[in-house]
């Protein structure tokens, strides 16, 4: 009896707020609740770091408990009878949030935490409807930590979880408790502060208030004018989930989106605040199309997709591909559809490199070394990798190429100038009109993929979907939908109408993707099965 | 070289040798039969020791009063590689209390001792002894008298050839009165932030470095040194039925002999202030008497006929606490009394938790207003209802005993607070 194995998880009966409900043994009392519906306030729980019990706002009563219980410490007894809600849990509740008050600057009119601020939340459900403090405030100040971290002491409520992240995921503890009771300021060690840390943004993810916040960020837009649209961070393959938050049609920032089979709650700060490049104006924003006399005329899609599926139909002579790891698995294998309706043919894709960078506290999560989204895509769909580890070079076979050329997304930034002049036929489908685009037969306008719906497979073959944030600008089109419609223009396809068309058609190239749906991909993703009798891929 | 004050009616079985030097030395304390009590536990069964001390009915002298034996009896049975602790907390700072250090500075040995005694009845291989920063004295006569007993071989390798090893280190904190509370005692320990931890689990089950662990208070530890050495019944001669034994009273304020005195516990408070330490030094009546330390309900002079016990101290709404008795008379303005432990209180708070860290610094900043006469009514609801949210909530108790003083004060001396606001900006006129 006593070396029974591994025991089933015994359910427990408790009761929160009126409601009985049947839960595990030994789930935290915090997370009871929320099974219950019932949102506990609490400032210092996080659900990625460890429990501390210190803010005291999560205080609960228990009955049969001589003093309220912290629920995020507490944990479920068969029969427990929990309310969040008596008198003495609300008046315990008042009692820290006016505590929290006593010196906080309230100046939640500068404050970039406004509008998405715990204390302003709770203060404005529970708090007290005045403030009984008549004694000067403590004025503590703004402090730099480095990095893009800015700190204001004043609005701080001393949580520490900025500090237990430091400590507990980063593994480099840079931040501490100084000094105690109500002169306890959080600070760095030394002058360098955050700096070099790829981790420290976090920190102001997880601050509930506005004493954490980015430099980048600051004051740059307030929290309620905000678009938050859920997204992949296209910086690296590890393919973090994130929210592009936008407004004005503008990315203003990137935050975490918590995936327990990626990211868990955090993403690095490299990926964060790469997103300018998101939001360049020098796009090409109509279909163009080159004369008789040399000179790129703009088109209306219908006209240059038909004189284009003209030029191609009936050319089986193969085609050379220059495809951008930051394309969509839509984009790319649509790509890779055309490339065989004319015969085939090779593909490269160029990516810049850096060093992995891992989360000490979350070793599946880094800063991974090629530094864009979709390079598993590109290689599923048949691409080689070429060029340096700066994302330059290796183009020496495309633009030998004497047949057909088309180049995916790929700013040739870097093409010599005479770039696809060998070319029979240079098809430029991407968002910038470098110089070697300009040679281009065709250029059709495409989408970042913050304006287009999609999917990434990142480093671990995860699927992952993308949701449009931005409205895209003149004429641009999803890559998948232009070369879609040319597909069905060229040979007897039907053009997919939407992002899970283009993507049930990923099976014709990918068999592994017929075996996945749409519909399991959801808001988290699904891992890409190993494709069965495909060996030596 | 005799120590200040003594008194007739003390039973002096802790304090017998305060103020012979000669009690230090190991030699000293030898010829006055040091190390019996050590000599006899080792004799013993390690379970028969914990059972005499939970016999007697000794209990924990650092202010709570849990029963020492009890204590020993929750630690877990002995798993190889899996080491126990014993702690003497030596943390003494609750303002009033003096007795710890006098132990210290006068029978470090007899401290030894009962460090040994504990170590060996929980399992623990290894004790130590967490002494306040400030006790520098105190701290370098430990230092010496640990040195002298591991020459000696009475701490060490095989002691008494009874095959047993104990170690004891003296760790010298760096002054912070929330290391005196037993789990931000162990955080300090451990080299981390003083800062008391949320219990569950108990330090009995993960205390110093997470393993099991038994944080007594050196009082306790003598104590329960003797009782091992004389036997439970002899301990019971002392005292009341719940609270048995003679224990150390710190008296300080308008009493005209200051001190120590040992007496057993259910002594009368009245006879203790009035006979033992001579009233008051100005001969003005007693207004007020802190029994047991600043974190505790503060009593009135009519409230002073009880027992100096824990049960009796209870009954009268106060504590006995670490039995630090301060006794004020007439001419004492009691909200500035409040307010300087209030201050202490603030300035000592860990910060973790809010009602402590804010509350704390709020109620001071309110009470040092009102002393400056610009207080209103209101303010006392207020900090009645501050020290309400203070009360209960928090990982440790030192918002509590923050709060306890406020509110006796408030409710026994309502008169004192209100002359400070009608006199308004004079109020400090001929006040102390």
């Amino acid at each position: 009896m006593a070396d029974e194995t591994t025991p089933a998880v015994e359910n427990v009966s408790v009761t929160i707020d009126g409601m009985t409900l049947a839960v595990p043994k030994g789930t935290r009392l915090l997370d009871a609740c929320a099974q219950a519906g019932v949102d506990v306030p609490h400032y210092c729980y996080h659900p990625g770091l460890s429990a501390p019990a210190q803010c005291r706002m999560c205080l609960v009563e228990v009955e049969k408990s001589p003093k309220l219980v912290p629920a995020c410490v507490g944990t479920v007894a068969d029969g427990m009878v929990v309310n969040t809600e008596s008198e003495a849990a609300l008046k315990a509740r008042e009692g820290v949030l006016e505590f929290y008050l006593v010196n906080h600057p309230l100046d939640c009119p500068v404050c970039d935490q406004s509008g998405e601020c715990k204390l302003q939340d709770y203060v404005a459900a529970e708090g007290p409807a005045m403030g009984r403090t008549k004694e000067p405030k403590r004025v503590l100040g703004r402090d730099d930590f480095g990095g893009d971290v800015l700190f204001y002491a004043d609005r701080c409520v001393m949580c520490t979880r900025c500090v237990r992240f430091m400590r507990e995921v980063a593994q480099d503890e840079r931040l501490t408790v100084v000094q105690r009771g109500h002169r306890a300021v959080i600070d760095t060690f030394f002058d360098e502060g955050l700096t070099g840390n790829l981790w420290a943004d976090n920190i102001v993810d997880i601050c509930p208030v506005g004493a954490l916040v980015s430099k980048d960020f600051l004051h740059k837009a307030r929290a309620w004018d905000l678009d938050r649209t859920p997204s992949i961070c296209p910086n690296c393959t590890q393919g973090c989930n994130v929210r592009l938050e936008t407004r004005d049609n503008q990315v203003m920032r990137i935050k975490p989106r918590p995936n327990p089979e990626v990211n868990s709650h955090w993403m690095c700060d490299f990926g964060r605040l790469n997103y300018g490049w998101i939001n360049r104006e020098d796009r090409v924003e109509a279909p163009l199309v080159r004369d008789a006399g040399g000179r790129h005329v703009p088109m209306s899609w219908s006209d240059a997709l038909l004189r284009l599926a003209d030029a191609l139909r009936g050319h089986a002579g193969g085609a050379a591909a220059v495809v951008s790891p930051f394309a969509a698995n839509e984009d790319i294998g649509a790509l890779r559809r055309v490339m065989e309706a004319v015969g085939g043919g090779g593909g490269v894709f160029r990516c810049e490199q850096g060093e992995e960078v891992v989360l000490p506290g979350h070793p599946t999560l880094a800063l991974r070394t090629d530094r864009a989204a979709n390079v598993a895509g590109a290689e599923l769909f048949g691409f080689d990798r070429a060029g340096g580890a700066d994302g330059k070079g290796g183009l020496e076979a495309a633009a030998a190429h004497t047949g057909v050329l088309f180049v995916l997304g790929d700013e040739l930034a870097d093409a010599p100038a005479d770039f696809g002049a060998n070319a029979s036929l240079f098809v430029y489908v991407g968002q910038h009109l470098s110089p070697a685009a300009r040679n281009a037969h065709y250029v059709l306008p495409s989408t970042t993929f913050a304006e287009m719906e999609g999917t990434f497979t990142n480093v671990q073959r995860r699927v992952q979907r993308f949701w449009p944030a931005l409205r895209a600008p003149g004429m641009a089109r999803p890559a998948w939908q232009i070369l879609g419609v040319l597909l069905a223009g060229i040979g007897d396809a039907g053009a997919p109408g939407t992002a899970a068309d283009a993507f049930a058609g990923l099976a014709a190239v990918r068999p592994e993707f017929g075996m996945l749906s749409w519909g399991d991909l959801g808001a988290h993703g699904a891992a890409l099965p190993e494709a069965v009798g495909q060996a030596g891929d | 070289m005799a120590y200040p004050y003594r008194h007739d009616s003390e039973v002096r079985l802790l304090s017998e040798q305060f103020g012979n030097p000669r009690a230090r030395t190991l030699e000293g304390w030898l010829e006055l039969g040091g190390y019996q009590a050590l000599k006899k536990a080792l004799g013993m069964d390690r379970a028969a020791v914990v059972n005499v001390v939970k016999e007697s009915g000794l209990r924990g002298r650092g202010g709570a009063g849990f029963p020492t034996g009890m204590k020993w009896s929750f630690m877990p049975k002995k798993e190889p590689g899996k080491p126990h602790f014993l702690i003497c907390n030596a943390d003494e700072s609750e303002p009033g209390t003096f007795k710890d250090r006098e132990l210290m500075r006068w029978t470090p040995h007899a401290l030894i001792e009962g460090c040994l005694v504990g170590a060996y009845a929980i399992h623990a291989e290894h004790a130590y002894i967490y002494i306040r920063g400030e006790f520098f004295e105190a701290a370098q006569i430990m230092a010496r008298a640990i040195e002298e007993a591991y020459a000696a071989g009475y701490i060490g390798k095989n002691i008494f050839g009874s095959g047993i090893d104990l170690d004891l280190t003296l760790h010298i904190g760096a002054g912070a009165y929330i290391c005196g509370e037993e789990t931000g005692l162990l955080n300090s320990l451990e080299g981390r932030r003083g800062e008391p931890r949320v219990k569950p689990p108990y330090p009995a089950i993960a205390g110093a470095f997470r393993y099991p662990t038994a944080v007594n208070n050196v009082e306790s530890l003598i104590a329960a040194a003797q009782v091992v050495q004389n036997g439970a019944e002899w301990y019971r001669q002392w005292g009341t039925e719940k609270s048995v034994g003679t224990k150390l009273f710190c008296v300080s304020g308008h009493v005209k002999r200051p001190g120590n005195y040992e007496v057993p516990l259910g002594f009368n408070f009245k006879e203790f202030i009035y006979d033992i330490c001579g009233g008051t030094p100005s001969g003005k009546a007693i207004k007020a008497v802190i029994p047991g330390g600043s974190s505790v309900p503060i009593l009135t002079a009519d409230e002073l006929d009880i027992g100096m016990d824990y049960e009796s101290m209870a009954a009268a709404g106060t504590m006995l606490g670490c039995g630090s008795v301060i006794v004020m008379d007439e001419g004492t303005n009691v909200v500035r009394q409040v307010r300087r432990m209030v201050d202490f209180y603030a300035h000592e708070s860990c910060g973790q938790c809010t009602p402590c860290r804010e509350g704390t610094a709020w109620s001071a900043k309110i009470l040092r207003r009102i002393e400056l006469g610009r207080g209103t009514p209101d303010d006392l609801e207020t900090l009645l209802d501050i020290s309400d949210k203070m009360t209960g909530k928090t990982i440790c108790v030192l918002s509590d005993a923050a709060a306890a003083p406020i509110v006796s004060s408030i409710q026994k001396f309502r008169g004192d607070y209100l002359a400070l606001m009608e006199a308004g900006d004079f109020a400090l006129a001929g006040a102390r």
